[in-house]
């Protein structure tokens, strides 16, 4: 990494922009059942400001913050989460995904229900994003290490 | 015809041929990625420009006085193109993975090359 | 409440099975998971199948919202029929993957491949569940995007190739459907597919809707693979892992088939203005060249796999025919032929995989004097076979039959010859085949070969008595079917 040692603008920017870049990943995503937002958009943003961080650090940075193992188990609990949000509410009565059962009050069960969903699609979509750099940027790595 | 009230279908069908012509035309396996992209970018445009309601404003419940009458854009079709972006980025993962793997095995990513090495064999 | 969530649950259970696929890293335990939710699969589908036919179409309304606003779950007589099919083949070829799977896919992949397959058996039962528009695009494209990644894990380099013209033509098609359903929303306001059909009539056929039609008719003949568009079709099949071929085979173009189905019928309507114009002049003619050209091109592979592939375009050719005629006899053929086929072909190919588990090869050389060394596989495959060019007492004859009757009644006399040709063609290529395995004696190199594993040849099995048996016994294909063809044609289901 002798390179990346020597661009320090990019180093001490990234550094300051990628606490503040995942705090906004985390606002769109609660926010989403208010306004404009959501766990896909957060998703990106958050997968984004990790992705910006490797590209600065290095990937053996990266991982060690994030070991590309324990990024697919959270991928696949993060779709586990959705699914089973939707049979949770089929085994209270209602249809697949429907939100009303989960609560007394349907209005706050829709707002369970919306809250808990999109964080499942917002983890699996972060991680998912992660992953699929991780994968092509790695492989790369790897490639150069053999050749 | 209509021409300036109907432009972004024309910026849709412009979009919508360049793709197409890159992913016939084009033997570089990335460069059909790219404009099968491209390809798809412009369905992406057609449904967005489709949620556009004269004087709409964004499709957030103005609360009060002011919400009275007020009139929305439509979001359905910014919702559905959201899912088929989502769709678009696992197809461009997906190709370009594999363009990785056609690399590893043949050595190239040019089309006529593989195909040579497969008439070879 | 089982009962009254198994639309839902014919979908989420491989859904919900998929990630824990993936979480079991352990290849073996994927497999038992899978193969259970498949099962699952199949016995629902078949009680959603009687449900059906006892009291009618079910509709589901996914998350409690009500249609036309929010995603509908339809099941009538066409789809829970494609639905029986589809989970069946799922369910018989993921008890023989395992085996196969085993020697063709490097162990680090088998969590990750039986994930895939899940995925794409989610996505092949969504496509045909859904009674929304924009769902089902979704839908097609987990199943494709996921018989991708199935296709590339092919043991020959151009396994990848072969996947990736699929991808890009694939997302062609699938980008072409997409924009038939957004010009269909702007015209009508709406996604759900029988709202659509119940409020085109009145808007008739202005050039939106005709471009609309254009763009579902063209994307949905790509992904069935109808003749000239086809070409993706071969290698992809050749190529992939035995398992994901006759799975693929027998499914993926078959629900492509329902799609253009459900949208031809359901949504425009039998009386569409375009209808007469583009089924009869267009389809009928270049089914028919399908099933003539592509059974020629059958004759001069080399490879079994990919004459089989080659085969496969044909018999697309003859459901297309079928359709293509809008009549009810037409209808039943070629919902009925889809039917036989997936049998047929899916039996096909798994007996083909057998031969590739033992020998590594289905070169048409390789198989010499393999009817001696292997008779149960090999009198599997001419069974099949029997079935594929339509002899009397298999599947393969009956929807033929009917197909043949649907020609005359229309009065089309040269449909119905070529119909006939393509038999005559068919017997050709079945008939190399046999004459190399049975006729030929087996080269002294020739490695030593026995019987494929009981857990392989018996699913194989199952499939190619099925298409004996539902050559006999055609109360569930043809009456199915028929009642389909009413059902689309307007008629009580």
């Amino acid at each position: 990494m002798p390179m990346i040692q020597r661009h320090s603008i990019l180093r001490v920017t990234t550094k300051l922009l990628t606490p503040f870049i995942l705090m906004f990943a985390l606002y769109v995503q609660f926010h989403g059942d208010f306004g404009p937002g959501g766990g896909f958009q957060a998703g990106v943003i958050f997968g984004a400001g990790f992705i910006l961080y490797a590209l600065i650090y290095g990937i053996e940075a990266a991982e060690k913050v994030a070991p590309p193992g324990i990024i697919r188990v959270v991928m696949t609990l993060g779709l586990l989460l959705y699914i089973g949000v939707g049979y949770f509410g089929m085994f209270l009565g209602g249809a697949f995904l429907d939100y009303n059962v989960l609560r007394q009050d349907p209005v706050q069960g829709q707002h369970l229900g919306i809250t808990l969903v999109e964080l499942g699609v917002g983890t699996t979509v972060a991680a998912t994003m992660i992953t699929i750099f991780f994968s092509f940027a790695g492989r790369m790595r790897r490639a150069g290490r053999s050749g | 015809m209509d021409i300036p009230g109907l432009f972004n279908y024309w910026i849709v069908i412009f979009l919508m041929m360049t793709g197409f012509y890159v992913v016939i035309a084009r033997g570089n396996l990335v460069k059909k990625i790219v404009g099968l992209n491209i390809f798809q970018t412009s369905v992406f445009i057609l449904y967005i420009s489709m949620g556009k309601v004269e004087d709409g404003t964004a499709p957030i419940v103005i609360e009060g006085a002011k919400g009275v009458g007020a009139v929305y854009s439509n979001p359905l079709p910014h919702v559905l193109i959201l899912t088929a972006i989502v769709v678009g980025i696992a197809t461009t993962a997906l190709g370009l993975a594999l363009i990785v793997r056609i690399k590893e095995a043949y050595g190239t990513v040019e089309e006529d090359d593989i195909f040579a090495q497969d008439e070879a064999e | 409440m089982i009962a009254a969530n198994l639309p839902a649950l014919q979908i989420v259970l491989p859904l919900i099975a998929a990630p824990l696929c993936l979480l079991l890293r352990r290849g073996n335990l994927a497999w038992a998971l899978a193969l259970f939710v498949s099962l699952a699969a199949f016995a629902i589908a078949v009680a959603l199948l009687t449900q059906v036919l006892d009291s009618g179409a079910i509709s589901y309304e996914l998350g409690g919202w009500a249609p036309p606003w929010g995603i509908e779950y339809r099941v009538d007589v066409l789809n829970a029929f494609v639905l029986l099919i589809v989970a069946a083949i799922g369910a018989v070829v993921l008890a023989y993957a395992r085996r196969s799977v085993a020697q063709e896919v490097p162990t680090s992949q088998h969590s990750g491949f039986y994930t895939a397959f899940l995925l794409c058996l989610t996505g092949l039962l969504g496509v045909a569940i859904t009674g929304d528009a924009f769902n089902l695009f979704v839908f097609l494209e987990i199943s494709s995007l996921s018989s991708y990644v199935l296709i590339s894990m092919g043991r020959d380099r151009r396994a990848l190739t072969a996947a990736f013209q699929y991808l890009v033509m694939g997302t062609i098609g699938a980008t072409f459907i997409v924009i038939g359903i957004g010009l269909l929303y702007m015209s009508t306001g709406t996604l759900n597919m029988a709202d659509l059909g119940a409020r085109l009539p009145a808007i008739g056929a202005n050039r939106t809707v005709l471009a609309a039609f254009a763009f579902l008719t063209v994307g949905a003949t790509i992904k069935l693979a109808l003749f000239p568009l086809h070409f993706w079709l071969p290698n992809a099949y050749a190529y992939a892992p035995s398992a994901v071929t006759a799975f693929l085979a027998s499914t993926a173009t078959k629900v492509s088939i329902y799609i253009l189905l459900r949208f031809f019928f359901t949504v425009f309507g039998p009386t569409f203005e375009a209808e007469e114009i583009t089924l009869n002049n267009l389809v009928v003619p270049l089914a028919t060249i399908a099933v003539l050209v592509c059974s020629t091109v059958a004759i001069y592979q080399g490879n079994v796999k990919r004459m089989l592939a080659y085969s496969s375009i044909a018999q697309i050719g003859y459901m297309m025919i079928g359709i293509g005629f809008g009549t009810v006899t037409g209808l039943t053929a070629g919902i009925a032929h889809l039917f036989n086929h997936a049998v047929t072909k899916g039996g096909l190919f798994l007996v083909l995989g057998c031969i590739v588990w033992r020998i590594g090869s289905c070169r048409l050389g390789d198989l010499a004097g393999l009817g001696r060394r292997m008779p149960l596989t090999m009198f599997a495959f001419v069974l099949g076979g029997l079935s594929l060019i339509g002899v009397p007492l298999t599947a393969g004859f009956v929807s033929k039959w009917v197909l043949v009757q649907a020609a005359i009644e229309q009065g089309n006399w040269l449909v119905a010859v070529a119909i006939l040709a393509g038999s005559l063609l068919a017997l050709i290529y079945v008939w190399r085949v046999v004459e190399v395995a049975y006729l030929r004696p087996a080269p002294d190199s020739a490695p030593e070969a026995a019987e494929a594993p009981w857990s392989m040849l018996i699913p194989a099995w199952i499939l190619i008595g099925a298409s004996i048996y539902f050559g006999v016994e055609t109360s569930l294909s043809l009456g199915v079917a028929e009642a389909a063809a009413r059902f689309l044609l307007g008629g009580a289901g």
